[in-house]
């Protein structure tokens, strides 16, 4: 087996052990990303210089018997994390060689843990997008099949975990941005409870459903993750002041006894029978270990993505108009006068989506229409998140699919903004109400293309999601099958 | 026709705090440009904003000092518009949920006392500053001042005239520098005011177009501006023409109001509720303790003065126009025990000095119980008045205390009567036509021996002494 | 129509963006079907539902009034498209 193939814990053993070094699992990586980047391009930038430098010093503090939970493990980020002194772009020309004078919280954690940056992947620009066909840097291809997308937004890391162009990867999550290209990739992603990771440097999409979250190969990997990038962030107002448990601790642990909801509309006509009967069969098999399967109903689940859409784009309307020419990033040429500086970079530097949501958002909050768009939005979303609060009186967890098809074709649903939005449609609940999701390998299709199951759980029970998982896991061992690249 | 100006004023106070509202960059005012910013204030991507508690100490404290009513919980909002001086695109100030609303500020205008409403106060963020250069197409743009902490007063339409508006301003900048939460300085901008103005027909309830005036950097400048706006508007209204609404720009030197050169927009500010901030909750616990810190306010201060001590209207006005002065008076009048005297010393000798060198009382070298020394030396006679209005000034100058000037030199009333009868019989005896006139009648010619003993003493004669020595040695 | 060509022009200015006329026919298509989309809210009854404007219940995240340093000289310049001396330089506003 190659060291590239080692997951987070197997790669920890190693070093430790002093099996392999840090640089060695360095070079295996890079060699693997020269071997398959050309045609997955899940990457935007290398971090080959500083990776080799944090390399180093991980070799050094193994000798000196410093370890941390990640020390000299390559962990790629999603170019939405800023990273002190490297560019951070966010898929879009506007953040033209934008260097953070800061690092994000997270990136701090997993510095300070002693991960090794491979470099920033590749999104949806703003992270708006299912697919990753936004960004200004080019699409990036679904490991799995080439010709399909890997989901988005946050699909580079996706397929970074999934080609095994990194061990484990951050990403962010604002409508099913982890979750979703997951699924599509084959790999394990967790959306954690808003407030749980700190958001501190993490790129604004939409302030109030943003959440970052690790993709890993493995729900154990999900678990050392989880442990390192939580936690309270003073310099976040919305982050959460509240212990946070060791989530290995969740490892291993049967479910019997626990009541699993099966939302009936999420099982709704439209799904994909192959992706219906690979997540059913992943509900059996848990029934099967002593869990007991029981219908619930979360009855404003069909409003969901026209919340979302409303709400997102209003959020990111304001939080987009910092890019205004000034201060960093891109400026058009010579412009006459202040207001077209404004438009001809604004204009050129966002890309088509983009533009599109921030029209949305301005609308939708314009005078005359934020009763009837945003604040009645506003109201549904509590109602969504009424239904979750009932439920979870009734379970444990929910059990839905994570994506209604498995991944689609490049181009296929790029010029049709609703049928693309109703991707996230099973998704986009747990980020309006602000409960943690997982999705969870499940089996395949017929054409061999990943399926993923999704576990929601209620505000703060991470350790419910990953105990979920890792019992699947056991359960359904996870197929041998990798993509052929 | 006779109109009657409606007036609404619009306050942004800095709030005194040492750090920005939502960031830990300094507020010192005068560092070099860009340099009191950081990634929260620059309005760089990711960055989130955490709210400086001190902010919301000092706005209740003037919601409470204005009679206002404390929003339990209240929320901050975003303003969303395009300008080089917004790194954000949007400034956080509130909106739907302010901190405060319903206050009121009474207000002593020529006509006597007057109630004027306040809507609400809210906290917000201070924009940066434009530099425009003259000679070339670019501003400049400087983010020192972003992020620094404002609370906005808005006024109820309450006010009828520039003077009541000149006193409510006043009044609103008095109250915010007792309670030591701005500095007042409205040349930094540390206070500044908009006002909206309106005219309708004496009588009618409806109000009339307005116009927004801004740029008015001085209590003077808002009563001048108001006073010319309303003219203006009088005119065009008895020519029978429209008012357009526009905001218009105060122009000092010229002393007129014109309209902003830029293209007016109709503004749609979008605010919606910031999510990158979580609601203030103020329960009574915090008002309470916030409550107890409150000073006693200038125009309570002032009635008192004039109940406990017996002074006019005047010198109270006079003696609790700053904090500071007001209770130097208080410690001086309580350790002399004569309140009419310290006040008259206070106001008089002692202001003119500290005022020749734009001082104020916070930095007065005389301390309040050295003066109050000094007036009790006068009241039991060891020194004159007139010899303590130089004792003052070397006090003043040399930092020392009043017994030690008055040993060093010998200052001392001559309050033995056979001394002075000594000094007395000698001019008596050099003067003698001076001495016939007198006792002729011509009771004029006193003033010259009083005069002229004060001379022999070196102005140390104890006057009530002299002056009974004198009638009676002239006495035919 | 939910939105006309026009509005979309006027929301376009408010957010500082511009399109090429040719594509502001098939831009405004576009959002009307995703508002149509989202009249499918108007079939609820919200009356007296307090809006969710946060995905917490937090209440009152503060820091204490302490200074700390800003960033280093030249650094909050160090991104600016053009920075002149110490400031950032823009085409000139009109007052």
């Amino acid at each position: 087996m190659e060291l590239y193939e080692l997951t987070v814990h197997e790669l920890h053993e190693k070093l430790v052990s002093g099996e392999t070094t840090a640089r060695e699992v360095l070079d295996a990586y890079y060699r693997r990303i020269e071997a398959v980047e050309d045609r997955v391009h899940a990457y935007i930038s290398l971090m080959k210089e500083t990776a080799y430098a944090q390399a180093e010093e991980a070799d050094r503090s193994i000798r000196e018997g410093r370890i941390g939970p990640l020390t000299g493990v390559p962990i790629a980020l999603k170019d939405i994390c800023c990273t002190r002194g490297f560019p951070t772009t966010c898929a879009s020309r506007i953040l033209e060689n934008f260097r953070p004078p800061y690092d994000a919280t997270v990136v701090a954690r997993l510095r300070a843990a002693g991960a090794v940056f491979t470099g920033k992947t590749n999104m949806d620009e703003f992270a708006m997008g299912s697919s990753t066909e936004t960004s200004y840097f080019g699409v990036t291809r679904n490991p799995w099949d080439l010709e399909r997308i890997p989901g988005g937004s946050s699909g580079g890391s996706a397929a970074a975990v999934a080609a095994d162009e990194c061990a484990a990867a951050i990403g962010s999550d604002t409508g099913g941005s982890i979750r979703q290209p997951a699924a599509l990739c084959g790999v394990v992603g967790m959306k954690p409870t808003y407030g749980r990771v700190s958001r501190f440097g993490l790129v604004a999409f939409a302030s109030s459903l943003d959440q970052i979250g690790p993709f890993t190969k493995d729900v154990r990997d999900c678990a050392i993750l989880m442990n390192v990038i939580a936690g309270h962030d003073p310099r976040e107002s919305t982050s959460v002041p509240v212990e946070i448990p060791d989530y290995r601790a969740f490892l291993d642990r049967s479910v019997e006894g626990w009541k699993i909801g099966i939302p009936r509309e999420y099982f709704m006509e439209g799904i994909d029978p192959e992706v219906r009967a690979a997540v059913e069969g992943a509900a059996r098999a848990l029934e099967g270990s002593g869990a007991k399967l029981i219908e619930v109903s979360l009855p404003h689940t069909k409003y969901c993505v026209a919340v979302y859409y409303i709400i997102a784009p209003a959020e990111a309307s304001s939080n987009l108009a910092r890019y205004d020419g000034v201060r960093y990033g891109f400026r058009a040429e010579d412009p006459r006068d202040l207001l077209e500086m404004y438009k001809k970079t604004r204009s050129a530097g966002f890309g088509a989506e983009v533009k599109r949501r921030i029209i949305i958002g301005t609308y939708v909050l314009s005078s005359g229409y934020y009763e009837a768009y945003y604040k009645k939005a506003s109201q549904v979303r509590a109602l969504i998140r009424e239904d979750f609060d009932r439920v979870f009186a009734l379970c444990d967890v929910i059990l839905t699919p994570t994506t209604p098809t498995a991944a689609f074709r490049l181009g296929e649903k790029l010029d049709d903004p609703i049928q693309m939005y109703l991707s996230d449609i099973f998704t986009i609940s747990a980020n309006l109400a602000g409960i943690p999701g997982i999705s969870v390998p499940c089996g395949f299709t017929g054409e061999g293309l990943p399926v993923g199951v999704q576990f929601l759980a209620p505000h703060f029970e991470e350790g419910r999601l990953i105990q979920i998982g890792s019992a699947l896991s056991t359960l359904m061992p996870r197929e041998v099958r990798r993509p052929r690249l | 026709m006779e109109y009657e100006p409606v007036i609404g004023l619009e306050v942004h106070a800095q709030l005194l705090t040492s750090s920005k509202i939502f960031c830990a960059c300094s507020t010192a005012f005068g560092a070099p440009p860009n340099t009191n910013t950081c990634p929260v204030c620059l309005g760089m991507p990711g960055v989130l904003p955490v709210l400086n508690r001190k902010v919301v100490e000092f706005a209740v404290k003037m919601a409470l000092a204005t009679n206002c009513r404390i929003n339990t919980y209240n929320r901050f909002a975003r303003k969303n518009y395009f300008y080089p001086d917004l790194p954000k695109g949007y400034q956080i100030s509130q909106y739907a949920l302010p901190l405060a609303e319903d206050g009121h500020l009474i207000v002593e205008t020529a006509a006597g006392k007057k109630r004027i409403g306040i809507t609400r106060i809210h906290m917000e963020e201070d924009a940066g500053k434009l530099i425009h250069d003259e000679h070339n197409p670019y501003s400049y743009v400087d983010l020192n001042r972003t992020g620094v902490p404002l609370i906005e007063i808005v006024s109820e339409p309450d006010i009828h005239s520039a003077e009541e508006a000149a006193a409510y301003l006043r009044a609103l900048h008095e109250i915010l520098v007792y309670l030591g939460i701005c500095d007042g300085n409205m040349e930094e901008g540390s206070f500044r005011c908009d006002a909206n103005v309106s005219l309708r027909p004496k009588g009618q309830e409806a109000f009339g177009t307005r116009t927004e005036l801004k740029n008015m950097n001085s209590f003077r400048n808002v009563q001048r501006a108001l006073e010319y706006e309303i003219k203006r508007q009088e005119y065009i209204l008895e020519g029978g023409g429209e008012i357009v609404q526009e905001t218009r720009l105060w122009d000092d030197s010229q002393g007129v109001t014109n309209p902003m050169r830029g293209k007016e927009e109709a503004h749609d500010y979008r605010y919606f509720p910031d999510p990158d901030l979580v609601t203030v909750h103020i329960d009574e616990t915090w008002i309470e303790e916030i409550r107890k810190t409150l000073p006693e306010l200038p125009m309570a201060r002032r009635e008192r003065l004039q109940k406990e001590y017996g002074l006019p209207a005047y010198d109270a006005g006079v003696l609790t126009s700053s904090r500071a002065l007001a209770d130097y008076y208080e410690e001086a009048a309580r350790l002399c025990g004569a309140p009419k005297i310290a006040a008259n010393w206070v106001m008089g000798d002692l202001l003119k000095l500290l005022n020749e060198e734009g001082k104020t009382f916070d930095a007065c070298p005389v301390g309040a119980a050295s003066l109050a020394r000094m007036i009790r030396l006068i009241e039991d006679g060891t020194i004159s008045g007139k010899i303590a209005k130089e004792l003052l000034q070397e006090m003043y100058a040399a930092g020392k205390e009043p017994e030690e000037i008055i040993a060093e030199r010998g200052l001392v009333q001559i309050t033995d009567e056979g001394a002075l009868k000594a000094v007395i019989e000698e001019i008596l005896a050099a003067n003698p036509a001076q001495v016939a006139q007198y006792r002729a009648g011509k009771e004029k010619v006193f003033g010259f021996f009083v005069g002229q003993a004060m001379k022999a003493t070196g102005g140390k004669a104890n006057p009530r002494l002299l002056n009974d020595l004198l009638k009676r040695m002239l006495a035919p | 129509m939910k939105i006309t060509q026009e509005e979309v022009r006027h929301v376009a200015h408010l957010a500082r963006l511009e399109f090429p006329e040719d594509q502001i026919g098939k831009f405004t298509i576009q959002l009307n079907d995703i508002l149509m989309y989202m009249e499918m809210l108007n079939a609820l009854d919200t009356k007296g539902v307090e809006p969710m404007t946060h995905a917490t219940v937090l209440y009152n995240a503060f820091r204490d009034d302490e200074v700390k340093p800003s960033l280093g000289e030249g650094e909050s310049l160090a991104n600016a498209p053009d920075p002149r001396g110490q400031f950032f330089r823009v085409p000139r506003v009109i007052e």
